[in-house]
């Protein structure tokens, strides 16, 4: 029994998950060529193809990879940010709100978050749009004089993201913050200190590792997103999930993709791995 | 108990408008009589008459049933499975390496699981000739594989806290193991298996970056029908046809959601 409950999700996983990531190592070292597939590995190299890491150096070297990494990572940072300042509040305003209250507010966060993110930038499509129901807000408040373009924008795709992540950073933190003893922050307060010294001093401090588990939820996925870019983004400069699907449609660069995917991993796992290491630290110390 | 501050009330009376004015905006628009998005031509239900009187989004919508209901059932058996092993082996050899390799697609991005999964099948029928033709096989193969890992999550997290004891008293009285997994631990964490099916069929509905890079022609579902479209602006169809996605998908929530909180009382 113990071999087929492992054995079966081991087999999946290693037949569908990681042999298509080794086919990807495989790819980002070969060559483009005409023909279907559009890449030259394994038994049919002509001779003079070989696995070489030109990928590579393309991706390490050309601004246009090398600037949408730096956007993709600078976003990124940015959401994860925005994301945190409106988050924190909700989640401590969940975690201290009367307890019939809470399961009804957790369930406002999470519902979003089941309904599709197509469909949520979607909306923002409309909210943003020239002829959108911001725009004319913004007209019938005297602020702008005609529509202003909104969409397709570092500010919407900006938005977007924020808006699309922000349950991801909600719940570790409630979850965090629900399990502090709030009757400390209390007792600090009844004793005169005042309400954002205790945070500050209390409160703060005990939910940092809710903060860093939320954060690496909205920074990982984030990175290499496609569908906000795509949606909402400009197009002058574009995340890495834009580019690499650009690649990969427009220019049928197969090994370049690959080598991109290889890219985005490495940049995704080091920040979660440094993080595993401290939260498991953190509590072991708990 | 505890009082919470006036300046948290307003932050989530904010955040929450954040979250849901852009739905409802939507909501609202899809029941415009006008085409256009400025103008409110009065009510109307014109829009959902024309979405169930095409074709193409009938046929998109029956696909994309059928992948998330397959994939889901397929993403749960192996999702359970994989949980089980995780909350009741403690040691067996590469025990670091499987946890990894199953929960890992969580964090890997959509593109790279999607364009890696179509050299796999690319190839696979290059070399054994199967998958012969891009499509509902391997939508559901790579939808089945992603959501996997969301319900071992989900599953793993039930089983540390559920029925260890009844499990070690079956087994003390003789029980197999096989009997005690099939009658004592998965009929108590059953409404876990039925949230995680309800999530990764959800997730299946709503994908379009792994279902664009796996599909083949001919075989559009319902989010990439969409994508095709919102790529050139807002009409008056989609935002009927989002209407009734995101009406689906919260009553699939609700129901999820009160199954967890309903087993969350039981073991209390």
């Amino acid at each position: 029994m113990k071999r087929l409950f492992i054995g079966l999700p081991a087999l999946w996983m290693a037949v569908f998950f990681l042999l298509p990531l080794a086919i990807l190592a495989i790819i980002s070292l070969g060559d483009v060529r005409l023909g279907q597939p559009p890449v030259a590995w394994g038994p049919d190299w002509p001779e003079e193809t070989q696995l070489d890491l030109d990928s590579f150096d393309r991706i390490l070297t050309r601004p246009l990879y090398v600037d949408a990494f730096i956007s993709s990572l600078s976003i990124a940072v940015m959401t994860t940010l925005l994301a945190l300042l409106i988050g924190y509040p909700m989640a401590l305003g969940i975690a201290t709100a009367p307890r019939r209250w809470r399961t009804l507010l957790l369930l406002l966060v999470i519902l979003p978050f089941w309904t599709s993110f197509l469909l949520r930038v979607y909306a923002w499509m409309g909210l943003l749009g020239q002829n959108g129901p911001l725009n004319q807000l913004l007209v019938a408040l005297g602020l702008i004089d005609d529509p202003i373009r909104l969409l397709n924008s570092n500010g919407a795709m900006l938005i977007g993201l924020v808006y699309t992540y922000l349950p991801f950073m909600i719940l570790p933190l409630y979850a965090n913050l629900a399990r502090l003893d709030h009757s400390l922050a209390e007792a600090a307060q009844d004793l005169g200190a005042r309400r954002i010294g205790v945070f500050l001093d209390v409160t703060l401090p005990m939910s940092v590792p809710g903060i860093l588990a939320g954060s690496m939820l909205v920074f990982a996925p984030v990175i290499g997103e496609y569908v906000i870019p795509t949606l909402l983004g400009d197009a002058r400069s574009p995340m890495i999930g834009r580019v690499l699907a650009d690649e990969f449609f427009l220019n049928r660069d197969w090994p370049v993709t690959a080598a991109l995917s290889i890219a985005i991993l490495i940049v995704v796992a080091i920040p979660l791995f440094v993080l595993n290491r401290f939260l498991a630290r953190s509590a072991e110390r708990a | 108990m505890s009082r919470t501050s006036p300046v948290l009330i307003l932050a989530m009376i904010g955040g929450f408008a954040f979250l849901y004015v852009p739905l409802l905006t939507m909501v609202l628009f899809s029941f415009n009589a006008s085409r256009l998005q400025t103008v409110w031509g009065g009510f109307s239900t014109r829009w959902y008459w024309e979405l169930v009187q095409d074709p193409e989004v009938i046929q998109a919508a029956i696909l994309t049933v059928k992948i998330a209901g397959l994939s889901a059932t397929i993403a749960t058996v192996i999702g359970v499975l994989s949980a089980f092993a995780l909350a009741r082996f403690q040691r067996f050899g590469g025990r670091g390496g499987f946890s990894l390799m199953v929960t890992a697609p969580l964090v890997v991005p959509e593109v790279v699981i999607g364009f890696s999964s179509l050299m796999l099948f690319i190839y696979m029928a290059e070399f054994i000739g199967w998958p012969a033709r891009r499509g509902f096989t391997t939508i559901t193969l790579v939808h089945a594989t992603f959501a996997t890992a969301f319900v071992t999550i989900l599953v793993q997290s039930r089983l540390a806290g559920t029925a260890r004891e009844a499990e070690d008293a079956a087994a003390d009285l003789g029980a197999r193991p096989m009997a005690v997994f099939l009658e004592i631990t998965i009929p108590s964490i059953l409404p876990a298996v039925i949230s995680g099916w309800l999530l990764a069929f959800t997730l299946s509905i709503d994908d379009v970056v792994l279902a664009t890079f796996t599909t083949g022609p001919g075989s559009t579902t319902l989010p990439i029908y969409i994508w095709s479209k919102v790529k050139f602006g807002v009409t008056p169809e989609i935002n009927a046809l989002a209407s009734v996605m995101i009406g689906v998908v919260a009553l699939a929530a609700l129901v999820a959601a009160l199954l967890m909180s309903r087993s969350r009382k039981s073991i209390e």
